[in-house]
């Protein structure tokens, strides 16, 4: 649905995006990762057809973004990082406005305006100026511009930025109803974000791929060990004991914790709970060691324990 | 096309959405008032001294002693008034970063820039057509010509439009909307004042092509009445140069 083949961006003396390759396959959510000026935003920029690139190709939804660029913008929706309103237009009348821009059909406008502000939770600010609602809503009416054409491929730059923590959920959930209906490419770099709502992760770094598949595959490829990290009631005394379980390699003490790893592709879990019941020494908390964050890091660093 | 005539409702709405059309109109039409009445004042007390003599009693002449230089002081004050129709036109947009709504939907860049020219030219035509009221009471007690008038106002709104034209160019050259006035507002008055050259080098061939250029030089006749094709030439040439170079500058996105 999206591909990309060696894409470069230069700004100057300044290399944007640099060979980038990756693919996304339609009908799922895919998270675009990396650090601060990684290439995220040129790269979605270069997408939706709002830069050129300095070479490469990419090619949305069947149509090559700089030969047929018209026929790409017909078929996508895009959030920019900064939210593109006209604070003096009502809701109800920007979103009009975009349905004409995105060439909406006349006799589907109107439609198309009811669904996106009942999609987007924006039915009770229909009427009101841009500049009078919250943030929140704003961003919201940013998602809903983007919709409504009824994208194939929606394209979210950062669409969760600068909310609260009950407005990130509802964002997310919006995004998540979406799956299956469209393909959605969104960046970010709040990490938990991604697990929550995205199928799978490309992961770019100085606009260079670093990884591209589910969580899965990316933690099969880049964690040779899996693990977990225990908390008992009786301390870090007796961490020792967990060496005895077959297969462990290796136990270590971090802070008040104790954390248990193991080679891929076992699964010794039950084992440890085991042990502590056994033994008595009050399983407080036990959680699986592969989470994003390690990943992320190893694989933004480049480093591979393959 | 439908493209550019969404593109017209939505910065027409704009304008009178804020405050800036209701200012501009309010400021244009009262100092246009003004010069109004004081030309209606002075061309009264004139028409009775000439009047006294039969030989100057032939010489009072409404339109060329109220029209023609009410529609001069309108073309100055244009100078001013332009520049603010026209630096918020794609300077906000990238400012505000709907430029990126607008460049990732399925126009293209000469739609935007014909959106954006014709919104102006709404604005302009309304400003001149409030004006025009004043001119009733002329019609109505005097008995002036009616092609003058006609031909003085198609002169104004080919200037104002060629001003606009300008006021697009420098507004797609910078995301600052004073930068983008102030340059226009230069621009304009270099043009304007172009034409003074002429009495430098008495009658020169440079300073004949120089006063060419100058606004005010193609605007005289018109509002005497007389439409020259060079004149009307000049000032459609200016607005398809302004906006050939506004549509240079947004498309050149696509290269650079």
């Amino acid at each position: 649905m999206i591909e990309v083949r060696e894409l470069t961006k230069k700004y100057g003396e300044l290399v944007a995006v640099d060979g980038l390759t990756f693919k996304v396959e339609p009908g799922r959510i895919w998270g675009l990762l990396g650090p601060n000026a990684a290439g995220k935003t040129t790269t979605m920029r270069i997408l939706t057809g709002y830069l050129p690139a300095t070479a490469g190709h990419a090619v949305v939804a069947g149509h090559d973004v700089f030969d047929e660029p018209d026929a790409v913008k017909r078929v996508i929706g895009y959030l920019p990082e900064v939210v593109p309103l006209y604070l003096d237009m009502t809701v109800s009348g920007y979103l009009g406005f975009v349905a004409e821009i995105k060439q909406v059909p006349k006799a589907q406008r109107k439609a198309a305006v009811a669904r996106v502000l009942g999609s987007a939770g924006l039915k009770d600010v229909g009427g009101r100026l841009i500049k009078n609602i919250s943030r929140g809503y704003k961003q919201r009416v940013g998602i809903a511009q983007a919709m409504i054409n009824d994208p194939q491929v929606l394209i979210l730059d950062e669409p969760t930025i600068g909310l609260d923590p009950a407005q990130i959920m509802e964002i997310r959930e919006l995004i998540r109803g979406l799956r299956g209906e469209h393909t959605i490419l969104l960046s970010t770099h709040i990490l938990p974000e991604v697990t929550q709502v995205c199928d799978g992760v490309v992961i770019i770094n100085e606009g260079r791929l670093k990884a591209c598949g589910s969580f899965e595959e990316l933690a099969a490829s880049f964690e040779r060990t899996d693990g977990v990290v225990v908390k008992l009631r009786r301390g870090t005394d007796e961490a020792a004991l967990f060496r005895g379980i077959p297969g462990v390699e290796t136990v270590a003490i971090e802070g008040s914790e104790i954390r248990i790893e193991w080679r891929r592709g076992r699964d010794l879990r039950d084992d440890v709970a085991r042990l502590a019941l056994d033994r008595g020494l009050g399983l407080r908390e036990m959680r699986s060691l592969a989470g994003i964050e390690d990943l992320y890091l190893k694989i933004v660093s480049g480093r591979s324990e393959q | 096309m439908s493209n550019v005539w969404s593109l017209v409702k939505k910065e027409v709405r704009s304008y009178f959405g804020s405050p800036i059309a209701y200012v501009v109109m309010f400021s244009f039409l009262l100092l246009v008032g003004y010069f109004f009445y004081s030309l209606v004042l002075w061309f009264n007390s004139q028409a009775m001294q000439m009047a006294q003599n039969p030989y100057y009693a032939q010489q009072v002449n409404i339109n060329e002693m109220v029209f023609s230089p009410l529609f001069h002081n309108m073309s100055i004050v244009l100078i001013f008034v332009i520049p603010l129709l026209t630096m918020r036109l794609l300077a906000e947009e990238k400012k505000t970063g709907t430029d990126e709504l607008l460049y990732t939907s399925p126009l293209k860049v000469g739609e935007i820039v014909a959106g954006k020219y014709l919104a102006a030219l709404v604005l302009l035509a309304a400003l001149l057509g409030l004006t025009a009221v004043l001119s009733i009471f002329v019609f109505a007690w005097g008995n002036p010509e009616l092609a003058p008038w006609l031909t003085g106002y198609l002169g104004l709104f080919l200037m104002g439009s060629a001003f606009i034209a300008v006021g697009l160019f420098f507004s797609s050259l910078t995301d600052n909307q004073i930068v983008a006035a102030i340059l226009t507002l230069m621009t304009l008055l270099l043009f304007l004042l172009l034409n003074w050259v002429s009495s430098l080098g008495s009658g020169a061939a440079w300073t004949k092509v120089v006063s060419y250029l100058s606004f005010s030089e193609h605007f005289e006749d018109m509002t005497r009445g007389i439409i020259d094709t060079k004149d009307v030439i000049y000032y459609l040439s200016v607005s398809f140069f302004g906006l050939f170079l506004a549509h240079s500058v947004l498309q050149s996105r696509r290269w650079r």
